[in-house]
């Protein structure tokens, strides 16, 4: 468990934030650049003050102004993971790596270090100096170093801002290894949606210094909050499922969310696996009729939410079944012209093609 | 034909008084430099990494050598350090410690006159430490002094060894201050420039001053080339 409750004052920008989210699993603090997201994690790791509030992690204190606690950074057992790496230049990757397990209160088993070294890869580059790596390694050494020191929690901030896209497909699939395959709580800071996406069990929207949403990320995928930070083309509602069944001949996969079931495109999944879809707003048809002989592979029954306009359109939200929403973006003069309202039965159309996928890779069942 | 002889036979060799002086201001210099190392890698952590009331004013403090004339330093060295000075007194008593008129004075002042420049070359090389490095080895559970010695001075030694050689460098060559203070005194505290001041004030002095300023440009060139052939490899021993 994880409570925060802080306010700071910094000339004209303020944090106010009180925040409980449940550990373990990656908790995701989402917002755009200076919206006060490294502002609250250094806070929280203990290397900045002048805050009002309390932190508590799993009944622990480590700041609490009213009685005048502030445990120290070095005692609160917090692997960093900054977003330029910050890799000792005088220590080998080997040096590094060990640089925390030697200061932690239980320093990990050499069995556990050589876990750590193969969950990252780290292996090939242990004798090599940083200076000499490039900028995934990088990340990979740092997270290795950050998990070797026995962290009670794992604080990433950014750690992929600062690599370029085929970097950064390095390192994301080593982010999820992590966060299936250890049990240590994770606070992943970022300001590009589709990591929070692939990588988050829970999210907290940020937006000038206050967390503006909370919640699972289905449930921040419909938040209006989001809208104004992600911009038109990324907003649409992200479900969580898994594989019922595929057709290796035709690719396509019956992906099972809640009551409702969704033929799409997966690369590489077998039956069981869980996915999480994004079925964005912009890709989504709908209507009032039942359609006949279009190509669409997903026509599925619903009932219209509720209408948000948001921008020069209108965001429909509709329940496909069993409380799962989706969003669907259309133009004004659609509205009108089908009459929309809220209790409407529609059909929902979702092309098989336009979704993206992303496979929880660890989880073999759901 | 003679006088050319016995001219050019004493180009070739040193002799005692050069030896004497060459010996003299190598113990001086490195005296003093071990006297500044841990005072200048204090002073420049406070002055990069510390905020504090005065910290201006420490800073202008270190780099009034720099300006004054050295033999006003002398001159307040004497003031001070003298026999009858408020330390002086101080540390002949307590200690039976003169440093007037004395090797160990020559270094001290020679320490005072060369400290702004290792403090300088040591607040660069820290000035150049990301102290990101730091907080990273905070967050991995280095406290405050085990950072120090993990982390920082790893770091900032090719600014320490600049630091010290630069000032040794120097201080073979200091002049004002070492000659108000200590005095020219053959074997005690003649030192290389003071022996060259020497030879130029004797009638028959001519050769002994050239070998002198021969020697002493030789040892300035050859220090300040070896602490940059030093730090340099030392850099790259560090990664960076």
């Amino acid at each position: 468990m994880l409570h925060i409750a802080l306010r700071q004052q910094r000339g004209t920008f303020t944090l106010d934030v009180n925040l409980t989210a449940s550990t373990p699993g990656v908790i995701a603090l989402f917002g755009r650049s200076g919206c006060g997201k490294t502002t609250l994690v250094n806070l929280l790791a203990g290397l900045s003050q002048g805050a009002q509030g309390r932190i508590v992690v799993d009944d622990q204190v480590w700041f609490d102004s009213a009685r005048g606690v502030q445990v120290p950074a070095e005692l609160r057992r917090i692997g960093y993971v900054f977003q330029d790496a910050r890799l000792f230049p005088h220590y080998s990757v080997r040096g590094n790596l060990d640089y925390g397990a030697k200061r932690a209160p239980q320093p990990p088993s050499a069995a556990r270090f050589d876990e750590v070294v193969d969950l990252l890869g780290l292996a090939p580059l242990l004798q090599r100096r940083p200076g000499g790596l490039s900028g995934g390694e990088r990340q990979r050494v740092a997270l290795g170093r950050a998990l070797l020191s026995q962290p009670r929690l794992l604080l990433l901030d950014e750690p992929l801002a600062s690599l370029d896209a085929a970097r950064r497909e390095d390192v994301l699939p080593w982010l999820e290894r992590l966060r299936d395959q250890l049990q240590i709580p994770m606070v992943f800071v970022s300001h590009q949606y589709d990591e929070v996406l692939r990588l988050a069990t829970e999210v907290l929207v940020m937006d000038d210094g206050r967390v503006v949403a909370q919640g699972d990320v289905a449930s921040i995928s419909l938040a209006p909050a989001l809208r104004a930070i992600v911009g038109p083309d990324a907003i649409g509602a992200v479900l969580d499922g898994h594989i019922e069944r595929r057709d290796t001949a035709t690719g396509l996969a019956d992906v099972r969310v809640g009551e409702g079931l969704l033929q799409l495109l997966c690369a590489d999944a077998s039956v069981g696996r869980r996915v999480r879809v994004q079925l964005r707003a912009r890709d989504i048809i709908l209507a009032t009729v039942e359609p006949q002989g279009l190509s669409v592979r997903n026509q599925l029954r619903g009932t219209l939410c509720s209408i948000s306009p948001d921008g020069d359109s209108d965001l429909i939200e509709v329940d496909i079944g069993g409380g799962t929403r989706v969003l669907s973006r259309i133009t004004r003069s659609a509205t009108q012209q089908l009459q929309l309202r809220p209790g409407l039965l529609l059909w929902v159309l979702v092309k098989a093609v336009s979704t993206r996928g992303h496979i929880f890779p660890a989880e073999a069942t759901d | 034909m003679h006088t050319a002889t016995v001219y050019a036979a004493r180009m070739n060799w040193l002799g005692e008084p050069e030896l004497a002086a060459l010996r003299l201001s190598l113990d001086v210099a490195g005296r003093a430099v071990l006297l500044n190392l841990l005072p200048a890698i204090a002073i420049a952590w406070l002055l990069t990494r510390r905020r504090f009331a005065g910290r201006t004013l420490l800073d202008a403090m270190v780099h009034l050598p720099l300006v004054l004339p050295p033999v006003m330093v002398g001159y307040l060295l004497l003031l001070l350090l003298g026999v009858h000075g408020p330390v002086g007194r101080w540390l002949d008593q307590l200690f039976g410690l003169r440093l007037v008129f004395t090797t160990g004075g020559a270094a001290v002042a020679t320490a005072i006159m060369s400290f702004p420049l290792m403090v300088r070359a040591i607040r660069l090389s820290l000035e150049g430490i990301d102290s990101g490095l730091e907080q990273a080895a905070r967050t991995l559970g280095a406290g405050p002094i085990d950072r120090f010695v993990s982390i920082t001075l790893p770091l900032m030694l090719p600014g320490v060894l600049a630091g010290a050689i630069t000032a040794f460098a120097a201080g073979l060559g200091e002049f004002g201050a070492v000659v108000t203070f200590v005095s020219n005194i053959p074997g005690e505290t003649r030192t290389l420039p003071l022996a060259l001041y020497a030879a130029l004030q004797s009638p028959d002095g001519d050769a002994l001053a050239a070998r002198l300023a021969l020697l002493s440009f030789g040892l300035g060139l050859g220090g300040l080339l070896t602490g940059e052939v030093l730090a340099r490899s030392l850099r790259r021993w560090l990664g960076r």
